[in-house]
């Protein structure tokens, strides 16, 4: 009994059951919203939003679909590493989808103008992102504009800047830019390509585990290690211990003689830096080309907010959480359109991402249920303990 | 009306996530009497207080009105039942009027909602005049003295019918003099049968104005006694639980070197366009407490906002052991020696959501012995130091240097911060309320260490708003009113009401700005 418990006092299980409640909780809302459209469809539906790449048979298939869903889960573990470690300090990232897209930005043209190696053009999204993220960190510090609203604008503002950018690299004959994999070469006025593999992220030998899927390589296994690196950085180090105390009292911080201001642009620096490389590490793959007409702010950057959340801003948390994030919104492409509209598969994952805001909520709830009732254990003991001294 | 008592508190039990902060505690207000609520912090004084407006709802224990069962859920329905209360910290709109805050919430309306003032204003006039409570209707709540938002608050109590009062440390902004006519309010308000609970831990106030007493110490009810019957001592060991000694025992003091010099020193306002501290200048010199007196709001915040960096200076010079620091970062200074106890300790004093080993070392996390030279932080190293000073400085909290300061009460923190302050051999310790909000026993610690300081050669200068502590603990008294120094005292030689004239700007030396 007592060793049950204290394991349920551990945060990290507390965590781990708030979530899977929340994950439970919207699927079968989830379900509800399905047989309310449309009931006949509903249980297949529901099921393959969970399959995801299971839906197929063949072994093989599903291995290489399962690829897909991974190289699209580092660039979301990215982004809500960005979220989580601004959260950590303090300010509330909102921006991480305009720090990608300038990461994405960048990386396509120093690839494609430019013809640089894989490792520039990710530095160069880093910088980006960087960059970006310092604006809002700059104002906030300097001006105190509140982060979120300077990174709502400054979301689009990057967006458009960089549809800009990137219609100077674009296929004549689309709307999309030259694949990663060609170098834009103008001579005498006109334009053609040469190939120029070296800008591919290296796959490592990872593509052989998935079916020869081309995507899979470095990308996933970097953002772990960054996600850990992330936490040791948070936990561990002097940087974390100035960071996260600048961030939960400024006053204090500055108290005690740290840079209160250069903290907190350092912080969005960072977190900007980290949003900037998720795009590298998802359009220097080469599975995705960039519209130079998207009048909408990808989505992959509000999605790192939810992942952040749901694993507990946790940076070992938010692996798994993005992962399933990107599984469900995978799922969702496999629905069947002739009864649902394709936007279903958005509505069921953001019903897990709302619940994923109740986290916390049960997270406290768990504690408190816990400790009361220790307590009223331990008031129960005392007063026993004295009735029978009194007596 | 069949019940002698106005308000009963029946065995009541409150529990919170690892405390218990109230467990059956009893508490009966006899109509038309003054009733001390006395207990140290973290008694479980304000929990209670919360319970009585329906914050927070009891596990245990039941609450009668007039010998009636009655069920409190939020301040609304405490308000109705007549209960009212002076919060220690004002709940007062700064920028309407002395009428408008009165009528807040409860505004008499006419047709369309238009606001029908002239009948409010004189009903709030005619009560005025009833109590005694001198108040301008029309003028802006930040353009009077705290004595006088403080007659708002209990206007504000009287418009709405209340007749339970309450009043929470209802002292501890005032003056002297201000104090005496508060006594002499909360006299008349019984004499017109209101009900009053006076909580407070000042034991010299509830002797003089309380007919009963009811003590709390640590969550748990201790009795209820007639202020008549016991002493001052017996109240004490009542509320502490042992014998105190009042009387700060210290011996001459053999002042050194200037440590400190204060060169015409000029600090803006935030809050106002004038400069809040206006040409001051003073000497500290090591092995001597020089403690600025005054009331609050006189400056006394950016006195030290600009010695300890906080604040840059508009002009002047600041000039520690000889050098001059009057642009040095915050960091120099405190590497420099410069050790500070901050007025508002949630604000400045500690990260709240870290625990205390890491509040612990806010000041020297960045040492070898505790960073690596690659950065990473010596956690094992953060949290022996931290054991260390819980233990020496006896600083208590559930679960020892892994609890969060938020978790601890206020006495705690501020002991937390002081041992931290402390620790670090400090040449020059500023000290800023040191005792704000601690109970007797911590106090008389508390400035058992600042003697300790003051005797081993080091500089302290006190900025503190309670009398007592002032005369008691200083070695000299510099008194501030309206961000100057109007004078200086002898602790020895000057009396209470001499020092109440200087605060509030009655009289002044002719000198002006002294030094040593």
């Amino acid at each position: 009994m007592n060793k049950k418990v204290s394991l349920l006092k551990k945060p990290a299980v507390q965590t781990l059951i708030a979530s899977l409640l929340c994950i439970v909780l919207g699927l079968l809302i989830g379900y509800v919203a399905l047989l309310l459209i449309n009931p006949a469809g509903a249980w297949d539906a529901i099921q393959s939003i969970i399959k995801n790449f299971w839906t197929y048979s063949k072994h093989t298939t599903q291995i290489k679909n399962l690829g897909n869903t991974l190289v699209k889960t580092a660039p979301l573990l990215m982004c809500s590493l960005s979220v989580l470690f601004a959260y950590k300090v303090g300010l509330f990232n909102i921006g991480a989808a305009g720090q990608y897209v300038a990461g994405a930005g960048a990386c396509i043209y120093c690839a494609v103008a430019l013809g640089w190696n894989w490792v520039f053009c990710m530095i160069a999204a880093i910088l980006a992102g960087a960059l970006v993220g310092s604006i809002s960190g700059v104002l906030k510090a300097y001006r105190n504009v509140n982060e979120v609203i300077s990174c709502i604008m400054l979301n689009w503002i990057t967006l458009y800047l960089i549809n800009t950018l990137l219609a100077g690299v674009k296929e004549p004959t689309s709307n999309y830019t030259y694949s990663i994999t060609k170098r834009l070469v103008v001579e005498n006025g006109v334009a053609s390509t040469v190939p120029n593999p070296g800008t591919v992220l290296p796959s490592l030998g990872l593509e052989n585990l998935f079916n020869n899927n081309k995507y899979v390589g470095l990308a996933l296994p970097l953002a772990v290690v960054l996600a850990i690196a992330v936490w040791v950085l948070l936990n561990k180090t002097q940087l974390g211990y100035e960071l996260r105390a600048t961030g939960m009292n400024k006053n204090a911080a500055k108290y005690c003689g740290m840079q209160d201001k250069q903290n907190i642009v350092m912080t969005m620096a960072i977190a900007g830096a980290l949003a900037g490389m998720g795009a590298a590490m998802l359009y220097l793959t080469g599975i995705q080309q960039w519209s130079v007409t998207q009048s909408s702010v990808p989505s992959m950057g509000f999605n790192g907010i939810a992942a952040a959340f749901l694993g507990g801003l946790n940076p070992i948390g938010a692996i798994f959480s993005s992962f399933f994030i990107q599984h469900i919104t995978d799922g969702g492409s496999y629905l069947d359109m002739r009864v649902y509209s394709g936007e279903i598969s958005d509505l069921i994952s953001s019903l897990i991402i709302y619940l994923c805001g109740f986290v916390f909520f049960f997270k406290t709830s768990l504690t408190n249920a816990i400790t009361l009732r220790e307590d009223k254990k331990l008031l129960d003991e005392r007063r026993n303990k004295e009735g029978g001294k009194a007596s | 009306m069949g019940s002698e008592y106005a308000i009963e508190m029946l065995g009541i039990t409150k529990r919170f996530p690892g405390i218990i902060a109230n467990d059956n505690i009893t508490l009966q207000l006899r109509r038309g009497e003054i009733h001390a609520l006395l207990g140290e912090n973290g008694a479980g004084k304000s929990t209670l207080m919360s319970v009585l407006f329906g914050l927070y709802e009891p596990e245990e224990g039941v609450i009668k009105k007039d010998g009636e069962v009655v069920r409190i859920n939020d301040p609304n329905d405490a308000n109705a039942l007549g209960i009212g209360m002076v919060h220690q910290h004002f709940k007062l709109v700064e920028c309407f009027t002395v009428l408008d805050n009165i009528i807040l919430g409860v505004e008499p309306t006419g047709k369309f909602g238009l606001l029908k003032k002239d009948e409010a204003r004189k009903r709030v006039l005619e009560l005025s005049e009833r109590y005694g409570l001198q108040v301008d209707p029309d003028a802006k709540i930040s353009d009077i003295t705290v004595g006088m938002q403080q007659r708002t608050e209990i206007l504000k109590m009287l418009y709405r019918d209340n007749d339970i009062l309450i009043f929470d440390e209802p002292t501890a902004v005032l003056t002297p003099q201000e104090i005496d006519e508060l006594m002499q309010i909360m006299r008349n308000l019984r004499a017109e049968g209101k009900s009053i609970l006076f909580i407070s831990h000042k034991l010299a106030e509830i002797m003089a104005v309380a007919d009963r007493c009811s003590v709390l110490r640590k969550g748990r009810y201790i009795g209820t006694v007639n202020t008549k019957d016991v002493t001052v001592e017996e109240l004490s060991a009542m509320m502490v639980g042992h014998n105190v000694n009042f009387h700060v025992e210290k011996k001459e003091a053999h002042p050194g070197d200037v440590v400190l010099h204060v060169e015409n020193m000029t600090v803006a306002s935030r809050a106002h366009k004038n400069n809040a501290v206006k040409n001051v200048s003073f000497d500290v010199r090591g092995g001597e407490v020089v403690c600025i007196a005054g009331i609050d709001g006189n400056g006394q915040t950016e006195l030290v906002y600009g010695i300890t960096g906080l604040e840059p200076l508009v002009s002047g010079k600041i000039v520690m052991q000889g050098k001059d620091i009057t642009k040095a970062s915050i960091r120099q200074r405190s590497l420099a020696g410069m050790c500070h106890i901050p007025e508002d300790r949630h604000k400045h004093g500690l990260v709240l959501d870290f625990p205390l080993d890491y509040n612990i070392v806010l000041q020297r996390y960045f040492e070898d012995h505790f960073t690596t030279h690659a950065g990473f932080l010596r956690r094992g190293n953060i949290r022996k130091y931290s054991d260390e000073l819980i233990d020496q400085f006896d600083i208590r909290s559930g679960q020892g240097s892994a609890t969060t300061a938020r978790a601890m009460s206020g006495g705690n923190q501020q002991k937390a911060i002081i041992a931290r302050e402390i620790d670090r051999k400090p040449e020059l310790l500023v000290a800023v309320q040191p005792t704000r909000g601690l109970d007797v026993g911590a106090i008389e610690n508390v400035h058992r260490h600042i003697i300790a300081q003051r005797d081993a050669g080091k500089a302290v200068l006190l900025v503190s708003l309670e009398m007592d502590e002032v005369l008691d603990v200083s070695d000299r008294i510099l008194v501030m009113y309206e961000g100057e120094i109007v004078g200086e005292l002898d602790p020895k030689k000057t009396t209470p009401e001499e020092m109440g004239l200087y605060m509030a700007g009655a009289k002044r030396d002719t000198a002006g700005k002294k030094g040593a």
